[in-house]
């Protein structure tokens, strides 16, 4: 008997780090128009092959083309980019107010755009989203006031969250907008059980819960997969793979899967893979999923292939783990940039009404940014009481708080 | 008066609540088709469809979750972890999302939701089917912590819980499932069929949340309880002639602070009983609140009586057990004090 050898240990890694120069030769990216668009309800044993391939509308030279093009009118696309501009304003201004000490922390979608405003854009009135703390575009494009978003990022007297909540874990039950956690995956199996809700007591209503590329490893991940199958939920579960979990590239949480889209086919659920900078084939893949849910066909797992341009938060430094010009190396180019050719192909467009548009829109988020502020940021002006701290543990407050209360001297 | 079982008191309130209520959903694992491990679902699903009632797959995380979700809705979810010791997959979504729902959204959302769970030993359940978690809910703000110890009870305490608003822990004593235990494990059960507390009325009533019950008036030391350990505590005081004065809890949080301070000042002495083990356990609790409320009062040090810090064993069972000789133990001393 020969001697067993030695096992080795396998930790994946990424093809570059800072110093390198970016490479995305191995990211498969399938042309523009060239992936199938099956009817709804279509048996998921016949579209596997959609896990692994790349639904994209846009082409290199900005016409949409294919079978998921077409579904938008000039008026809808316009729109969908003034909603991604919108967003990007927002994220710089706020971005900037933490750097100049208005509140602590900070998250931007730099890059991510497309994803949660073109996805808001196939949802009615009543849908719920179960989001991460990467989905503002849900509101921007849901109509929820930019003055509420800020006031909650500033924890200031206007706060809806009344100061309890980290900025950005915005909540609005009116928009379809779930109270974010912070913890991770947490929302994804409450989406299901929302949708679950939802068909037991016979309504129209749909769920659709989101989740990161890194997130998918926690057990949430399996829990909603597991029972959104099982209850054939309707549900729309979001995978958002931007490549990076702070510091930690797709691969640690992908392993030995081809892709993330992938992991739903063990559960026979629909699985298809977008390209997540691309307006038109976000919302065409979304539309899709819905009508899925909506039809009381199930659930649909949507992976959302994108990058995470900016940092993970203000507290996080990119370059000590990524290469600097690794977006600018990213294959699926800029969302807004994108749209805007084109629109600009249509006809219905310009680079000058684009630069107009640009300066519209800042001046827009710059006068609400100024009247948040009259109503206080984090360390100055006004602020959600200390008393308020103690409300809203519980329906009623019970004895033991009141007296917490009483010795706290608020 | 009907007579009935801790389990068929528990079956009555969800009914009770389900046919007053179509938000009232059950589920958890084997609760639909057979019923429950326990039995506590049985026939639910045939009266109200499983559409309401229904089993689910292994998964506590997703029991709670998928519960949190329905409650964001507007059902009101009361599910099974089919043995305490199986709800850590779960804690996450109790600990970081049901009870802080209310507060982190102010108010948009919440979780109404019931989480029952059998606790505690007595049935040679060794390490995975004894465990007494009550104070890892009592330490988390936005939780409600019940623990009943008779059928009329168990009923009245499981209505109320499916009606509050704010997600509440129900731990149900499985040793007292089928009878009142005494701590006296050689000898035959006592059916509820012939203890006064198990007769239950049918229909609608409340035991509210946060209220103590006294079960034995006494004026030498209180003894404060909850669950099996009232029974075995009111066992210790007859066996030993000590005139305790033994009170139920019922709840743990909120938690009845008058009763116990009254209670305090007229014995002016105390001893804690709980069947979980003693270090940070919710016994210290109750012993620092009534060192702040009661020291003065107070003749003699308050005692812990608990199961020792290591994990529940099977064999050593009566060992590990906190019976009515230890308890009588710490009678005669805090007496002599």
């Amino acid at each position: 008997m020969s001697e067993p050898k030695a096992l080795s240990f396998h930790v994946p890694a990424p093809a570059v780090r800072p110093g390198g120069t970016p490479d995305f030769t191995d990211v498969q990216i399938s042309r523009a128009g060239e992936v199938e668009r099956p009817p709804v309800d279509v048996a998921p044993e016949k579209i596997r092959d959609l896990a692994f391939k790349i639904i994209r509308v846009l082409n290199r030279d900005s016409q949409a083309v294919g079978p998921w093009a077409g579904l938008l009118s000039d008026a809808e696309l316009l729109q969908g980019l003034r909603h991604m501009m919108t967003l990007r304003a927002f994220d710089a201004r706020m971005q900037m107010a933490q750097r100049q000490g208005k509140t602590s922390f900070y998250m931007q979608h730099m890059g991510e755009e497309a994803v949660s405003c073109a996805f808001r854009k196939a949802l009615e009135p009543g849908d719920m989203n179960f989001p991460t703390y990467r989905q503002a575009g849900l509101l921007i494009a849901g109509g929820y006031p930019m003055l509420e978003m800020m006031c909650q990022i500033y924890s200031n007297e206007l706060d809806p969250m009344k100061g309890r909540q980290l900025p950005v874990m915005y909540s609005s039950r009116e928009h379809g907008f779930f109270s974010i956690s912070g913890n991770l995956a947490t929302q994804y199996i409450q989406a299901v059980g929302w949708a679950m809700a939802s068909a037991i007591k016979g309504d129209t209503r749909i769920a659709a819960g989101w989740i990161g590329d890194g997130s998918t490893a926690e057990s949430d991940f399996h829990a909603a997969l597991v029972f959104a199958s099982t209850y054939k939920a309707p549900v729309v579960l979001n995978i958002v793979n931007n490549q990076w979990a702070i510091s930690t590239f797709q691969g640690i949480a992908r392993g030995g899967s081809g892709t993330f889209a992938a992991r739903g086919l063990g559960f026979g659920i629909p699985a298809l893979r977008v390209d997540g900078n691309d307006y038109p084939a976000v919302y065409a893949v979304a539309k899709w999923a819905v009508e899925r849910a909506r039809r009381n066909l199930g659930p649909t797992l949507v992976e959302y292939v994108t990058y995470r341009v900016g940092a993970h938060s203000t507290s996080d430094d990119p370059t000590a783990y990524r290469p600097k010009t690794e977006s600018d190396a990213w294959p699926l180019g800029d969302p807004v940039l994108r749209l805007k050719n084109h629109l600009i192909l249509r006809g219905v467009w310009s680079e000058e009404r684009h630069k107009q548009a640009e300066a519209e829109i800042m001046s827009e988020v710059i006068a609400v940014q100024k009247e948040a502020e009259t109503h206080g940021t984090l360390h100055t002006g006004p602020h959600p009481s200390a008393r308020d701290m103690f409300e809203g543990v519980f329906e009623e407050m019970p004895p033991h708080l009141r007296r917490q209360r009483q010795q706290g001297g608020v | 008066m009907p007579r009935k079982t801790m389990v068929e008191a528990i079956r009555d309130a969800m009914d009770v609540c389900m046919k007053r209520d179509d938000n009232v959903v059950v589920f958890g694992e084997d609760v639909g088709y057979f019923g429950g491990v326990f039995r506590c679902t049985q026939g639910l699903q045939q009266k109200y469809g499983s559409n309401r009632v229904f089993d689910t797959p292994i998964n506590e995380s997703g029991i709670v979750g998928a519960a949190v979700g329905m409650a964001a809705y507007g059902l009101r979810p009361c599910v099974e972890i089919q043995f305490a010791d199986y709800m850590y997959p779960a804690y996450d979504q109790i600990v970081s999302e049901a009870a802080r729902l209310r507060y982190r959204s102010n108010g948009q959302f919440t979780a109404p939701i019931v989480v029952r769970m059998p606790t505690g030993g007595g049935i040679f359940g060794g390490q995975t089917h004894s465990q007494s978690p009550e104070a890892l809910f009592t330490h988390v703000s936005g939780l409600k912590t019940v623990v009943p110890s008779n059928p009329y009870d168990a009923k009245g305490l499981l209505i109320s819980a499916i009606e509050d608003n704010d997600p509440v822990i129900f731990l149900e004593p499985k040793r007292l499932y089928n009878g009142p235990f005494d701590g006296h494990h050689e000898r035959p059960v006592t059916p509820w069929a012939r203890h006064p507390q198990g007769e239950v009325p049918d229909g609608h009533y409340t035991v509210p949340l946060g209220k103590a019950a006294i079960r034995r008036e006494g004026s030498a030391v209180t003894v404060l309880a909850y669950g099996t350990m009232v029974y075995v505590a009111e066992t210790a005081a007859q066996e030993t002639g000590v005139d305790a004065e033994v009170i139920d809890l019922r709840t743990l949080l909120p938690y009845d602070l008058e009763t116990i301070v009254a209670s305090v000042k007229k014995t002016g002495r105390c001893v804690v009983v709980h069947e979980a083990t003693l270090t940070s356990g919710y016994g210290a609790e109750l012993s620092a609140l009534v060192q702040e409320n009661c020291f003065y009062n107070l003749e003699a040090p308050v005692m812990r009586v608990t199961g020792w810090d290591t994990p529940y064993p099977h064999a050593q069972e009566w060992d590990y057990f906190p019976g009515p000789a230890r308890i009588g133990r710490a009678l005669k001393a805090v007496m002599e004090a």
